[in-house]
């Protein structure tokens, strides 16, 4: 066999298993540093062995063999033979195991998962560490993506991995009743690693836009991981339906265009299509475990964040087939939202729904009411205000409320989109 | 592997406790971890007005009266738990008695890694 065929062998085995043989060394010490070294190393075995030897016939087989034999070695290093005997013992025979049985090993990523969302987990490593682990991102990549330095994000996913292993996290599924809430740290961090990757609409700016696609894959493998969690459906409906608008966003000469003013013709159709299938079936599962679980609390409980978020965007992708936006249906959804958790965001969203449902009076009324001091440096909240100020004439007002919003964002096609509205008002004053 | 809980507590909490209910509940966390055969070590401590802090600095010692730091929170307490995992740990840490009006830090401890260190 060529070089060039085993290297091939060995980058398609990365894209397809990375994860899962992470997940399946670290799952079983709790070192998932650890793990990433042992795999390495079994990498370099096959690059080495493999033009050779001609690859393996399981060769996920092989590497976790390998890899085994490089935990064994690093154990015996370390000179606590006592202490690790049990876990090489344990390593030595679940190896074979895999390495006899006809089956593949099993997929422990979901555990992975929740061990990067662990609420004892630095926030701002989660993400990041989920990329790395699960998906096999480079931290330089990941770092690039998070606006960090290449040696930071390398220290704070070291510091991570180095918590997990010392204070003995466990690999495990929460019980039910933490379920919830451990649910909603993975989701959380899998959605920030999706938005981190579409904040930016700088179509130059490809690392954050391929880390849109990342997160994407992410969700799905979550689905496949839960299919009965309809959190996680509604999450990736969310990811999808935003994501087919991504070539809509800009006009061809780069310009900003607002989502109701979308093209609809440039909405990715497969995309919404798979979104609204798992908004579909999130819907069901929810329905039916509301049920299940008898009291109304099991039911809110079930439709959480992410299902009304997708629902809001399921509605605006009705437009493509009906030219209008049922605002009222967004109102209510927000209404929804905004009980669970009153986040900014939302209370923003709501108050433009309002504007369309009810009255501009209104969504001005629900922007005062909101309490939070971020607003004044919070980008979307001033270009809603403008947004409403000019609907009732008060350009004065509107005109200093888009040039604020355009002083509060990084994007330059955003930032220019709001100048020029706040240009088109100075002209008509 | 064992942790240590360490409860850190503000003085006005810790003035305002009631000594007779604070040690009750004290006494019956400690019957919970022995029954749970968790239960390592653990005392509370005295306040920190009472603490005299020693140090060796160029092989003279040094006593000091009062605490290492003034802070705020200090240590009122500690435990010494044996559990699988942090989760376990965790668990343990939130139906400590003082949890609900001190912050309760928990740490692995490095003993348990030692070659040397006793069998568990």
């Amino acid at each position: 066999m060529s070089e060039a065929a085993a290297h091939t062998a060995i980058e398609a085995l990365i894209r397809e298993s990375y994860g899962r043989l992470v997940a399946y060394l670290a799952a079983r010490s709790g070192d998932i540093a650890g793990a990433e070294d042992a795999l390495s190393d079994a990498l370099v075995a096959a690059l080495q062995r493999w033009p050779i030897d001609g690859v393996p016939f399981k060769p996920e087989a092989w590497l976790l063999q390998v890899a085994r034999n490089r935990r064994i070695d690093a154990a015996r290093r370390r000179k606590v033979r006592e202490e690790f005997a049990p876990i090489v013992r344990q390593l030595t025979e679940e190896a074979q195991g895999v390495a006899m049985n006809q089956q593949s090993f099993p997929d422990e990523r979901l555990k992975l998962l929740f061990v990067c969302g662990h609420p004892a987990i630095d926030p701002a490593a989660r993400t990041p560490l989920m990329l790395q682990t699960v998906l096999g991102l480079d931290a330089a990549r990941i770092a690039s993506a998070f606006l960090s330095s290449p040696e930071a994000m390398s220290q704070r996913l070291v510091r991570a991995k180095t918590k997990i292993r010392d204070s003995v996290i466990p690999f495990s599924v929460p019980e039910p009743t933490e379920w919830p809430e451990r649910v909603e740290f993975v989701l959380d961090a899998i959605y920030a690693a999706y938005t981190t990757g579409w904040d930016s609409i700088n179509e130059a700016d490809t690392t954050r836009r391929s880390l849109a696609a990342e997160a994407i894959q992410l969700g799905r493998t979550l689905v496949q991981l839960m299919p009965e969690e309809p959190e996680a459906r509604g999450l990736l409906a969310l990811m999808l339906h935003c994501e087919a608008r991504s070539a809509a966003r800009t006009t061809a000469a780069g310009e900003f265009v607002p989502l109701d003013r979308q093209d609809t013709t440039r909405w990715e159709r497969s995309m919404m299509a798979e979104a609204e299938e798992q908004l579909r079936l999130a819907a069901a599962d929810a329905t039916r475990d509301g049920r299940r679980m008898g009291e109304g609390r099991g039911r809110e409980m079930r439709f959480g964040r992410y299902q009304l978020e997708a629902a809001i965007q399921s509605i605006h992708a009705h437009r493509a087939e009906t030219g209008v936006i049922d605002w009222a249906q967004i109102a209510l959804l927000y209404e929804g939202l905004v009980r669970i958790a009153p986040r900014i965001g939302l209370l923003v969203g709501r108050a433009v729904a309002l504007v369309e449902a009810v009255s501009p009076e209104r969504g001005l009324a629900a922007l005062d009411e909101i309490s939070d001091q971020r607003v004044t440096t919070y980008q979307p909240y001033w270009a809603a205000r403008a947004h409403i100020l000019s609907r009732l004439g008060r350009n004065e007002e509107a005109q200093s409320a888009f040039e604020r919003a355009s002083s509060l964002t990084e994007d330059p096609a955003l930032k220019n989109h709001l100048l020029r509205r706040a240009a088109e008002i100075a002209e008509k004053r | 592997m064992k942790y240590a809980l360490l409860v850190h507590q503000s003085q006005e909490s810790f003035v305002q406790r009631d000594p007779a209910a604070t040690a009750a509940a004290g006494r019956a966390y400690g019957e919970a971890l022995i029954a749970a055969g968790v239960f390592v070590a653990g005392a509370g401590l005295d306040s920190p007005q009472v603490a005299t802090t020693v140090s060796v600095r160029d092989g003279k010692r040094h006593v000091q009266d009062g605490p290492s730091a003034e802070t705020k929170e200090f240590l009122a307490g500690l435990a010494i738990i044996d559990v699988p995992n942090l989760d376990v740990a965790l668990e343990w840490a939130a139906r400590h008695p003082a949890a609900s009006r001190a912050k309760i830090e928990v740490r692995p401890l490095l003993g348990s890694l030692f070659a040397t260190a006793p069998k568990a």
